[in-house]
């Protein structure tokens, strides 16, 4: 498919994004805010922990990584607390394009493999280049890839440039799923991030996913609400459910825990699954596991007693 | 299995009710001459929680008297920066108290513990930082060189916001260097009494701060009463034309909120998630037990369908239950007798034939309870968009231009408040000059801020409370409204 066979303008697009209503700032962090203090105590706190690992994305991006930390990473996946047979595996892990067969063969199908590909995290390549990194990725085993929009496009306001990539990426990932990251912390006002939520969804996204983890801030709670708003009210008027995925700077189980009561408020508990809803992080983890451990056992064993991959 | 909340109630260990309160009179309790008591309940159990005095005509003449004596001996005379000190003590007292207060708030009034911990206790505090700064800078404020303060001054609160309402009317009278007698609601006397304790913990010279317990008829002989120089009260339009009857040629000087019955106004363009808050907040916080509710919501018609969907969906999210449990957003009616009113205004609401809804919420055994309740065809001929209903229950009006927004947003006989939701800030403007109401909020509703006046037009009263209007209420000065 190119861009001519498409089915906006972009005109249509602009028409369609900028008619979407606002996002009073305000009113989403207070909105937020009030969220933040739901108490999550007891059984609700031991099932939200469980529920909160099942939506890990085990992630990571460093140009250190190496197979043997891939491995590793991969271990950790699959049997997050080793001495604890019933606590769950997480969701994914994520991992470059290179490292993708690394990561394949080690987790089999226990859990699924994401690869960040169009030139992660800048997204600055020609989209030959990207759909070239796309078929690499699901080539070597991907079954979800983590393409970045072009940020550049749309805060020039060629919506269509985005659009139509997003449109090449998925083509590209044939049965692979997709999430579309916005890198919200570029676009910066919240009118912007509803604004390519509409415009990944409308292009085919499976996910819209916030952050790369490159930029500051990354995920947020406030940007979290509008992208859970989005694909409810998509879902009323498309049919179809896009999952969201809260990446970068997520580090407590208590965050976590706040994320989880902002999905069910917003979007309800059809959203409460890995299908829908991850967690884009690396340490987020073991916090979860040292609360789980709490929780089961009575008391706080300490960093010690969760391993480090 | 779903992510359920379980129970995370707040600890009642923090209060220690007392089995009986006398009156707080020249800084001492006293039991009432009158001989009379009555009890006060826990409106979400209608568990006996303390029995408190009724103070008579003796009493009144009491505490009137205390508050003339600390008035002409020690408060009138104290420099301003003296009353200060007191006052950002109460304050930081209020502040290291504050758990205790918002249990016990909640305790006696019903309200959820989210809002009595999150709203109330947090503004009563600011409210008497606010006003503590103002003590020694009067001179400054507007009102020549040397205002001069009023005396004793009678005061009379409603049961919604017992502690906060107490803080804007004592915060500014002690201010401004009068004393006070000061009569909380029958229904909500225990953080007005935790209030006296606090005075004493304060240190606070004897009959500056007065408080009687008791019923309307405590209320009418203190506000009648010959040697008070100001009456405050809050509470019902019905109340406060008899006040103003009792009070006219006696030359006290006098400011009244009364009931309201706001307007809550969403244009097209509005941000829609937000306002969908705003609603929620405008009418179902503190059960709708606000005089400056978003009662009523106009919204434009070409977006009624989506804005009431997303109304509905949103309205099944609220917890309905336990005010002590930290994730109740609905707590319990007041009374018995307000659960009666809105249950007789909501019936007339069906009987003249609007379209009653309210999502599917479980009512405890016990207490007194009313489900979040939205009203659809309704016209602006309803009982239910004409009078103050004082709980969850919102109407829905429907206008098709800005300046059709304006008249039925000024179709009513109170003007307290309104809102208004729109991107566009040209309209905001447009719109807040024409609304006749005290107060207008734009893309939000319900924010208080003690550096910001609140009152009424037309039936919801007179005079100013915060800011430094509201410091005119207790200057002997022009009313600045």
């Amino acid at each position: 498919m190119t861009s001519t066979a498409l089915d906006y303008s972009n005109a249509d697009l602009r028409a369609l994004l900028l008619g979407l209503p606002g996002v009073d700032q305000i009113g989403a962090e207070g909105r937020v805010a009030m969220l933040g203090t739901r108490s999550i105590k007891t059984s609700s706190k031991v099932f939200a922990l469980d529920l909160a690992i099942t939506m890990v994305d085990l992630t990571t991006l460093e140009g250190m990584d190496t197979p043997g930390k891939v491995t590793a990473l991969c271990a950790k996946a699959v049997h997050p607390d080793p001495t604890d047979p019933t606590c769950p595996s997480v969701a994914a892990v994520c991992v470059y394009g290179d490292l993708v067969g690394v990561a394949r063969s080690a987790v089999g199908d226990r859990v699924h493999v994401a690869a960040v590909a169009t030139a992660f995290p800048s997204g600055r390549a020609t989209l030959p280049v990207k759909i070239m990194d796309t078929h690499d990725a699901v080539a070597a085993g991907a079954d979800e890839i983590d393409m970045v929009i072009d940020r550049g496009a749309f805060l020039a306001g060629d919506y269509l440039k985005v659009y139509s990539e997003i449109v090449e990426i998925k083509q590209a990932c044939g049965s692979a799923h997709l999430k579309v990251i916005l890198e919200t912390g570029e676009l910066k006002t919240l009118d912007n991030v509803r604004r390519a939520s509409w415009l990944a969804m409308l292009a085919g996204a499976d996910f819209i996913k916030t952050s790369t983890g490159k930029v500051t801030p990354a995920a947020t709670l406030p940007v979290t609400l509008v992208m859970l708003e989005a694909v409810r009210d998509f879902a009323d008027s498309h049919g179809r459910r896009v999952g969201v995925k809260a990446a970068g700077g997520i580090r407590t189980a208590k965050d976590a825990i706040k994320y989880l009561v902002l999905v069910k408020e917003t979007v309800g508990d059809a959203w409460l699954t890995p299908d829908l809803f991850r967690f884009g992080a690396s340490t987020l983890l073991n916090d979860l596991l040292q609360q789980r451990q709490r929780m089961t056992t009575g008391h706080y064993s300490g960093p010690d007693y969760v391993t480090i991959d | 299995m779903t992510f359920d909340y379980a129970p995370a109630p707040e600890s009642r260990a923090v209060v220690d009710i007392a089995p009986h309160y006398g009156l707080f009179i020249n800084g001492k309790f006293v039991e009432p001459r009158s001989g009379n008591y009555f009890k006060t309940i826990n409106p979400a159990s209608e568990e006996v929680l303390s029995e408190v005095s009724e103070a008579g005509q003796a009493d009144v003449d009491a505490a009137v008297s205390a508050a003339r004596k600390a008035f002409g001996k020690v408060w009138g005379p104290m420099e301003g920066r003296d009353r200060a000190k007191y006052l950002f003590r109460i304050a930081r007292i209020i502040q290291e108290r504050s758990r205790e207060l918002a249990v016990l708030e909640s305790l006696d009034n019903g309200k959820p513990i989210r809002e009595s911990r999150d709203v109330d206790v947090p503004l009563a505090a600011a409210h008497f930082f606010y006003h503590a700064g103002w003590a020694d800078k009067l001179a400054f404020a507007g009102f020549g060189d040397n205002p001069q303060s009023l005396g004793v001054a009678a005061q009379v609160i409603p049961w919604n916001f017992p502690l906060l309402m107490l803080a804007w009317k004592i915060a500014p009278a002690l201010a401004c260097g009068n004393t006070v007698v000061l009569k909380p609601a029958e229904t909500t006397p225990l953080t007005a009494l935790a209030f006296a304790d606090i005075c004493q913990q304060a240190d606070l010279p004897p009959g500056v701060v007065n408080i009687l317990t008791g019923a309307g008829e405590t209320g009418r002989m203190l506000v009648e009463h010959p040697d008070v120089d100001k009456v405050a009260f809050t509470g019902s339009t019905e109340v406060g034309k008899a006040i103003q009857r009792a009070v006219a040629g006696t030359g006290k000087k006098l400011t009244l909120e009364l009931g309201g019955k706001a307007a809550n106004i969403i244009f097209d363009d509005a941000p829609i998630d937000e306002a969908i808050e705003g609603i929620v907040n405008g009418i179902y916080f503190n059960q709708g037990h606000v005089c400056c509710a978003g009662s009523r919501l106009l919204v434009q018609e070409s977006i009624q369908a989506d804005v009431l969907a997303a109304l509905k969906r949103r309205l099944g999210t609220l917890r309905l239950g336990d005010p002590l449990d930290k994730n109740t957003d609905i707590g319990a009616i007041n009374s018995r007798d307000q659960l009666t009113k809105i249950e007789e205004l909501t019936e007339s609401g069906e009987a003249e034939g609007a379209q009653r809804w309210s999502p599917a919420c479980a009512i405890p055994e016990k207490g007194f309870w009313f489900p979040p309740t939205v009203f659809t065809n309704v016209t602006q001929a309803h009982r239910i968009a004409r009078e103050e209903i004082f709980g969850p229950v919102l109407s829905v009006l429907t206008f098709r231009t800005p300046d059709e927004a304006v008249e039925k947003a000024n179709n009513t006989p109170f003007g307290l408040s309104a809102g208004i939701w729109t991107e566009k800030g040209s309209r905001i403007l447009w719109m807040a000059n024409r609304v006749k109401a005290g107060v207008v909020w734009a893309n939000t509703f319900n924010r208080f801020d003690p550096t910001s006046p609140f009152g009424g037009y037309k039936e919801s009263g007179f005079g100013r409370e915060g800011g430094i209007q509201g410091l005119g209420a207790y200057l002997a000065v022009e009313d600045p409204s």
